[in-house]
């Protein structure tokens, strides 16, 4: 009898290392800093470190951290690398004129729809990196090395590296003294979407919130000393809570929920991720794009303001004069201290709908993103009840 | 571990209610669901004068993750409401058994009262909902 409660402990031991996720080098990083961690496409993340709204502003007014070594790095590399990049990609590598430039784009399968977005870097020569989402990392990998089929390409998943994302006004300021060698000096003459890699270091000037700041990718050793570095002069550890908030203010597309493989760039907004020109270059989904670009695309991406109280949520139906749309990405937006959403709406609906919220519908604006950028609210606010919320000033 | 104020009685719900001298009871949720709701962005009380029946929806959290509906654990009028939760809903977070009480009610029948847990046996339905 007690053997099998034994074997049962030590089985229900186990199962619990098997039901956790995989964690990125800074995990106890995170856990010392005393984190709530959430499951995010198979990984440990933190969700916020005490307040994710804290976080987010510390973010717009002077600068944050977000540990992103979950994300998927790839290098390509080999001859044919440059034309199976145009071919597999919506945007054209061939625009990456400078050594270290980055472009965003989309991966379509045939009938158009996205596979994933991703950022890829010009290393020089017939050398790419690509930087795609963690939850696809396996149907990315799946669908890119079958691509490749026969051609001289050689597809590198980089694991071993961390990656951190520096992101604020002061971001680049604090950070640039903290890292190796004369990596700081170079890095801070960079343009923006420019990398440059030195030292065991790259860096690039991206990021998914709307204001200045670094992505950095090193070695996990390297991770580690700088998230420490970095904590000691004074940047706030930022999680995944204050990150969607972030990209939701600056009209930045979250994969999975703006845009799936059942949708088009051109009902994502994406529109100009897509690389018309040369007219004679194939690329996966063009054939599709082309139809579509001649008929119209029967429903169009949009910001929306709500009126009023409440937060619209992801799902919710949006009533507009053309039809019924709905809430692709929702929530609340601590820059302008009311609810912001990007939907998917009737190509022709235009100024104001209504987001049916718990069974009520509420009245919203329709507007264009972004809401926010460089720490500006760039969308004008009405008169509504917001006089005593901090940083009521900002509007 | 959350903080469970031993001079309150709970609801399976998790709210608090406080009998006090006059009669009346007040409301606030627990330290443990606004932990589990995450910062409250809204809150939107009952009108005093309101006359609630137990389980009527009657007031909303609204946090960074979700909605929640607040279902009044008794019946009665209710006499007054947190204002300061309009500009400052975080005090629910803050200070979840003080500065962030909901609203008070005149109940009905005080009596019902009696159904309702005390501290320790909130931890342990608290410990519990863990279990499960």
């Amino acid at each position: 009898m007690h053997y099998t409660c034994r074997l049962f402990l030590l089985l229900d031991t186990l199962l619990g290392i098997f039901d956790m996720g995989k964690q990125t080098g800074l995990y106890k990083r995170h856990v010392e800093a005393g984190a709530k961690l959430v499951d995010f496409g198979g990984w440990d993340m933190p969700l916020h470190y005490g307040s994710q709204i804290e976080e987010h502003h510390v973010v717009r007014n002077n600068a944050g951290m977000f540990d992103v070594s979950h994300m998927t790095v790839v290098d390509v590399s080999g001859p044919d690398s440059r034309a199976w990049l145009r071919y597999l990609l919506a945007n054209d590598v061939a625009r990456l004129k400078l050594e270290g430039k980055g472009l965003y784009s989309c991966m379509l399968n045939p009938a158009g729809g996205v596979i994933d977005d991703l950022i890829i870097y010009w290393q020089g020569d017939m050398k790419y990196r690509v930087v795609v989402n963690a939850a696809t990392r396996e149907a990315d990998l799946k669908w890119m090395h079958k691509m490749v089929g026969d051609r001289q390409v050689a597809l590198k998943e980089r694991d071993d590296l961390g990656m951190i994302a520096v992101q604020g006004p002061q971001a680049r300021q604090i950070t640039a003294p903290l890292l190796p060698g004369n990596v700081g000096k170079a890095a801070l003459e960079l343009g923006a979407f420019e990398s440059l890699e030195q030292d065991g270091v790259f860096i690039a000037r991206t990021g998914y919130t709307g204001e200045d700041g670094w992505e950095i990718l090193v070695d996990a050793q390297t991770a580690d000393t700088l998230w420490a570095a970095l904590t000691r002069a004074g940047v706030q550890p930022c999680g995944l809570g204050a990150r969607d908030t972030l990209r939701l203010e600056a009209g930045l597309n979250l994969y999975g929920q703006d845009m799936t493989t059942s949708t088009s760039p051109l009902e994502s907004n994406l529109s100009w991720t897509i690389a018309w020109e040369p007219a004679d270059r194939d690329f996966v989904g063009r054939s599709v794009l082309e139809q579509q670009r001649q008929a119209g695309v029967s429903r169009q991406f949009v910001g929306l303001v709500l009126e009023g109280r409440g937060v619209m949520r992801t799902g919710q139906r949006v009533n507009t004069a053309a039809g019924e749309g709905q809430i692709v990405s929702g929530g609340f937006s601590p820059t302008m201290q009311c609810s912001i959403a990007l939907a998917r709406i009737p190509a022709g609906a235009a100024e104001r709908c209504e987001v049916e919220i718990r069974s009520v519908f509420r009245p919203a604006r329709i507007v264009r993103p972004p809401f926010v950028r460089n720490g500006e609210i760039k969308i004008q606010q009405g008169s509504k009840n917001n006089s005593n919320v901090p940083g009521g000033d900002l509007l | 571990m959350s903080e469970i104020s031993d001079k309150f009685l709970y609801s399976k719900d998790h709210e608090w209610l406080r009998l006090d001298d006059d009669g009346s009871v007040t409301l606030g949720i627990s330290d443990h669901a606004q932990e589990a709701l995450g910062e409250l962005v809204f809150v939107e009380v009952p009108e005093v004068g309101d006359r609630l029946s137990a389980g009527d929806a009657c007031a909303v959290v609204e946090s960074v993750k979700a909605a929640s509906d607040i279902y009044c654990p008794l019946a009665g009028e209710v006499a007054e409401v947190n204002l300061a939760l309009a500009d400052t809903p975080e005090l629910v977070n803050n200070s979840p058994y003080e500065d962030g009480w909901i609203f008070r009610l005149q109940p009905e029948d005080a009596t019902v009262l009696d159904d309702f847990m005390d501290a320790d046996a909130y931890s342990r339905y608290l410990a519990e909902l863990e279990d499960q």
